[in-house]
């Protein structure tokens, strides 16, 4: 943000620029809808607005650790990312069995069916790009 | 009117393939973010900004039942799509920057979807 030179790390960098882009997107994207959703009616299905506040949070949480770059932060957006994977499979899977739980979609319902399954591209790529990137691997250490 | 939103969304939505067709190739050849696609992408702006002004024109004429915060929020948000993207890519001048513009497109076009739902009166 502050257009400092590309000294930092390798975290928000090449191919991170675009992971950084996609979930700057989806914080967005699920902050707004969780708004709307609790904004408009929030007691019509309580289970899954707070299922679109929770993954709100955790794309902002991914979105700010990327762009930190330390290792501290890698090590956040590894626990972001997993918690992201875990919840849109078992939230997906959820959907399509329990379906009277779900009055209302999150974004996580029927594995990101309403945002082109990103939601569930997303998280993969993120603990891919963590791994390339993880501490002590060749080439983009965080920390040094 | 809903000969104007049909022509309207088409048009955002052509200028859009245009767009990720030209970042398309610029991946393929492995370029950074090259000058006329910015110039590209400031025309396809200029489109997006006349679809916010047309839409809300639109929305205070119309007597559907359309849900209108969401429908402007989403008209303003669709602004913000490709300057944001531009801005990201400015320090990546890399094919990495490239792919950066072709994700603000493809979220400009994704967003037609959204807002013709919104528009014909759906959650």
């Amino acid at each position: 943000m502050s257009g400092a030179p590309e000294v930092r790390t390798g975290l928000s960098s090449g191919p991170g620029r675009v992971l950084v882009f996609g979930y700057g997107l989806f914080a967005v994207a699920a902050t707004g809808r969780s708004l709307v959703q609790l904004g408009a009616d929030p007691g019509r299905a309580p289970f899954a607005y707070s299922l679109s506040v929770v993954a709100a949070v955790l794309y902002l949480v991914a979105t700010t650790c990327l762009l930190a770059g330390s290792r501290r932060a890698w090590t956040i957006a590894l626990a972001a990312c997993s918690v992201e994977l875990v919840g849109v499979l078992s939230i997906g899977t959820l959907s399509y069995v329990e379906t009277q739980w779900f009055p209302d979609r999150t974004v996580w319902s029927h594995f990101g069916q309403g945002y082109g399954y990103l939601p569930l591209v997303l998280p993969v790529l993120g603990l891919a790009w963590l791994r390339a990137t993880r501490p002590g691997a060749h080439g983009g250490s965080p920390g040094h | 009117m809903a000969v104007v939103t049909d022509w309207l969304t088409w048009t955002v939505v052509g200028v859009g393939l245009v767009a990720l067709v030209v970042v398309a190739v610029a991946l393929v050849r492995d370029q950074e973010p090259q000058d006329r696609t910015f110039a590209l992408l400031a025309g396809y702006e200029l489109v997006v900004l006349v679809q916010l002004v047309v839409g809300c024109v639109l929305l205070a004429r119309t007597d559907r039942d359309v849900e209108g915060v969401l429908f402007v929020s989403y008209l303003v948000g669709n602004c913000f799509a490709l300057p944001v993207g531009v801005f990201w890519s400015l320090a990546e001048r890399t094919r990495w920057g490239t792919a950066v513009l072709g994700v603000a497109v493809l979220t400009v076009v994704a967003l037609q979807l959204r807002l013709e739902t919104i528009w014909g009166g759906g959650a």
